[in-house]
């Protein structure tokens, strides 16, 4: 695949100054809407997960009006939902020595040196605020008994800032935002529309003006037409078909508005999260994650031998690999999530995997159950014990766990400057959907404080600066008719094909090119090979997919196979942006590049920029580079040695 | 395995609904309930058949999307799980498995196993929620909670609004689900300033939309895949009462 290089990106609208006074700076500065004027201005915002469910609710508390859209039953149901464990923030109750820089810094370095500073440090600052919002809420976090809340330790950080609400923090905020959009709901500011799904965006004068939906229900194609649209959709992470996303989180909101001009920054961006219970079968649909708390106790090992296929309990000591361990003997078996990954994935690759396929890895509890007692064990680890015996039908008590790394998550997104506005004017996009905040690979307990930051902080502000100059007045009528059409056409077009193939099958083999080749570690061949077979299935999709029933009912198939269709040419991107940065940084390996020791290694001469890429109707896409610049956290190598 | 299903189709609201059985044939104990009827629906499609509608997302038991009556049961037979995490290994090799929307009037099926839920998100407007502007909060740590109530408040709270409950009670009453809300957020000193206020928004919005009254059938708690406790019910009659003394 063909590109060409574009022109850099200087200005991201970032206050200068001190980089604590930025955000206050930018504030005071952003323009400000009288009470009256906001309810002649409209908002859309698509995606009610904690970004857009948390940002429809404050822009309709603030009295702008309103238009919330998602393609659940309910807005209660956005995937945000089943995060588990917990989310960071630099309230310093522990008295452990956090502190807003250290949240900062500890998210700059945990993102490989891959993000910018400015929204790193605005992040870190508005962690606190969101915290009392949610506890203002109602939202039962888990407190001591002096009736204070309680905190634990994650991954990346040596301080205790995350707070929880048992394994189902995701859940509880979420209520939390859901339940502040259905007060706006019933004052009238926020109208919502469920089973409705966004397939194109609205571009006129230069502006985004508004989007073309599906009424999932009845197939009816509808126009809403706004003062500005914020795109809340979440990650692309489906795209690999196996991921611990939900199975209708999908890349078509923010794909449609790449082609109609936003920039796409760092696609090869995914997080692999490296412990989720294996797959069992062909028929497996998606992947369940295992808390990673469970390396606190649980040792991962797996048989010394190649092919050793005795049951784990006939394996003896010496016979068994803790690579972890033998490997990173500082960190052992709390080494950060991409490191394990990558351990998992290479004793695998060696043969020595266990469990159907090769495909797995030990996480035994025996000596914990030894040391502790099954009491002790049971009660902290006891839910995610059940979960896992639900799904697989083994005892973790008597048999180790069998885990496996799967994709969780995606650092990249829609380019968006400071204001979280993206190179279409009028078009913001918060949450997982954009590229803001966690570099090249995110720590755990931040992807809920991002979402919440956006949405009810950060966004609100900012989007006000925007519309201060509206309304905008009348939408151009051509505008809106090219994009109903383009819609019309697309799903005219799928329905025709009448192949032999299901949109599943064609999305599954995707899935499996992109694992195979654009996964946990990546090589110019594999790449390129990737590339080449790439448009060969697209072009065997638009030939041979099979869609049954009409677009004027409710029809899941065609529902998926619009997302399959937007999945392939984001794949492509993803491989290209792979093939580009030929480092490696955070959650893209390039087995090309690493040291003596099998360690990532960053080439920060040629690649501290931000990848950002503009669409191209030819298919040469145009890469733009954004510089990152360092000049409060020194940049280092990574060691957890 | 091989599985005889028995499944309710209804093309549309206006469409009466009948039972049709397919064979499903090749399951593997390990598949989940939901991935058995993808393969049978990867074969109507193929086929050139209308495949099953059914809802899910998540499909890890968290976002209360997917939800059947399995033999008659809600979810299932296999307790506190949902449809998404009940596994093919609980059924016999050669079984018939019949599966049905929820069935309810305020829940009108849209179509096959997927009904309308919307009355609960109308539930949740006329009240669940404490009124706070984003901005306007104090410190987290301004007003200390007892961990007894915090952790009561979360167990009430972790209801994931699927139905069940609802499809569950002869009455078709949706009493756990609203008093599993209203219970959360009276423990909890955020919730006290709109505690009356709301138990009786919200119970006068569920006797609108046309659930039925609870008459301690118990059924609701059964079938909950988050176990929210019968005695949430009685927490929300006495706010409710309270309220209409006022």
């Amino acid at each position: 695949m063909k590109f060409v290089e574009g022109s850099e990106i200087r200005d991201t609208r970032a206050p200068e100054g001190p980089i604590e006074e930025r955000w206050e700076k930018r504030k005071f500065a952003a323009k400000l809407v009288n009470p009256a004027n906001k309810r002649k201005l409209n908002v859309i915002v698509v995606g009610t997960g904690l970004a857009g469910g948390s940002a429809a609710a404050t822009l309709g508390e603030l009295g702008y009006n309103v238009k919330s859209f998602c393609y659940q039953d309910s807005p209660r149901r956005a995937h945000s939902i089943a995060a588990q464990g917990g989310i960071n923030a630099a309230k310093n109750y522990r008295g452990d020595g956090d502190s807003i820089y250290r949240l900062f810094y500890d998210t700059v370095k945990g993102g490989d040196f891959r993000a910018r500073e400015s929204n790193v440090y605005r992040l870190a600052q508005v962690s606190v605020n969101i915290i009392d919002q949610a506890v203002a809420q109602g939202v039962p976090f888990a407190r001591e008994y002096g009736g204070l809340l309680d905190t634990r330790s994650f991954g990346g950080a040596q301080v205790s800032r995350t707070f929880y609400a048992r394994g189902q923090t995701g859940q509880q905020l979420l209520l939390g935002a859901y339940q502040a959009l259905e007060r706006q709901v019933a004052a009238g500011t926020v109208q919502m529309f469920t089973r409705h799904e966004m397939l194109d965006l609205i571009v006129a004068d230069g502006r985004a003006r508004g989007i073309i939906v599906r009424d999932m229900v009845t197939g009816e194609i509808e126009r809403h037409v706004a003062d500005a649209v914020v795109l809340a959709t979440g990650g692309y992470g489906n795209v690999f078909f196996l991921s611990t996303n939900a199975k209708g989180c999908n890349t078509t909101a923010i794909w449609r508005a790449h082609e109609r001009g936003a920039y796409f920054a760092n696609p090869c961006y995914t997080q692999i999260h490296p412990t989720c219970i294996p797959v069992s079968g062909e028929y497996q649909s998606k992947l369940t994650l295992m808390s990673e708390s469970l390396r606190n106790d649980g040792r991962v090992w797996v048989p010394l031998r190649k092919g050793d296929d005795r049951a784990p309990g006939d394996i003896p000591e010496d016979e068994r690999d803790y690579y972890l361990e033998r490997i990173y003997p500082a960190f052992g078996n709390l080494v950060p999530r991409d490191i394990a990954s990558r351990a998992a994935k290479n004793v695998c690759d060696e043969g020595r995997g266990v469990g159907p396929g090769g495909l797995g890895v030990y996480l035994d509890f025996r000596d914990a159950i030894n040391r502790l007692g099954r009491d002790a064990v049971e009660k902290k680890y006891g839910n995610l014990f059940e979960m896992y015996e639900r799904i697989t039908g083994e005892n973790p008590y008597d048999v180790p766990m069998r885990i496996y790394p799967a994709v969780h998550y995606t650092m990249g997104g829609l380019w968006v400057d400071y204001d979280l506005q993206s190179t279409i004017p009028g078009l913001f996009v918060i949450g997982e959907a954009n590229f803001s905040d966690h570099g090249a690979n995110r720590l755990g307990a931040s992807a809920l404080m991002q979402g919440l930051a956006d949405g009810y902080f950060v966004l609100p502000t900012t989007i006000g600066d925007y519309l201060a100059a509206g309304p905008f007045g009348e939408v151009d009528e051509e505008a809106v008719a090219e994009a109903e059409l383009k819609v019309r056409s697309r799903i005219e077009r799928l329905l025709a094909v009448n192949g032999t193939r299901t949109p599943d099958s064609f999305h599954r083999e995707l899935g499996r090119l992109m694992w195979d080749h654009c996964g946990m570690e990546r090589t110019e061949e594999s790449l390129r090979k990737a590339l080449e077979r790439i448009p060969e299935l697209r072009k065997e999709f638009w030939e041979n997919v099979k869609v049954s029933g009409t677009a004027e009912e409710l029809n899941q198939v065609l529902e998926k196979a619009g997302r399959v269709a937007d999945f392939f040419d984001l794949a492509e991107l993803m491989c290209l942006d792979a093939l580009v940065r030929t480092e490696s940084c955070g959650g893209h390996f390039r087995a090309e590049s690493q040291d003596a020791d099998g360690e990532a290694l960053r080439d920060d001469e040629h690649f501290a920029h931000v990848s950002a890429w503009e669409y191209s109707p030819e298919g040469v896409p145009v890469l733009h580079k954004e510089p990152l610049e360092y000049e409060y956290v020194k940049m280092t190598q990574r060691s957890y040695k | 395995m091989n599985l005889t299903l028995k499944v309710w189709r209804q093309s549309g609201p206006t469409d009466a609904g009948r039972m049709v059985t397919y064979k499903v044939e090749d399951v593997s104990p390990d598949m989940s309930f939901l991935e058995m009827l993808d393969v049978l629906n990867e074969r109507l499609i193929v086929e050139g058949d209308d495949p099953v509608a059914f809802d899910h997302d998540c499909r890890e038991g968290i976002c209360g999307m997917c939800g059947m009556v399995i033999n008659g049961v809600a979810h299932g037979e296999q307790r506190a799980t949902t449809t998404c995490q009940l596994h093919m290994r609980h059924f016999e090799d050669g079984a018939t498995i019949t599966i049905e929307p929820w069935r309810a009037a305020p829940f009108p099926v849209v179509k096959d196993l997927v009904v309308d839920r919307s009355a609960f998100d109308r539930i949740i407007q006329a009240g669940g929620f404490v009124s706070v502007p984003a901005g306007s909060a104090p410190d987290a740590h301004s007003v200390p909670v007892r961990k007894e109530d915090a952790d009561s408040a979360f167990d009430a709270a972790t209801c994931i609004g699927c139905g069940a409950c609802v499809a569950a009670c002869p009455n078709g009453s949706a009493s756990l689900f609203t008093a599993a809300k209203i219970t959360h957020l009276s423990l909890l000193p955020q919730g006290q300033p709109e505690r009356l206020t709301r138990a009786k928004a919200m119970v006068d919005q569920m006797d609108a939309e046309g659930f039925g009254g609870c008459t301690n059938t118990g059924e609701c708690t059964a079938v909950c895949p988050k176990g929210i406790p019968l005695d949430t019910i009685a927490r929300m009659n006495s706010d409710y009462l309270q309220a209409n003394k006022k």
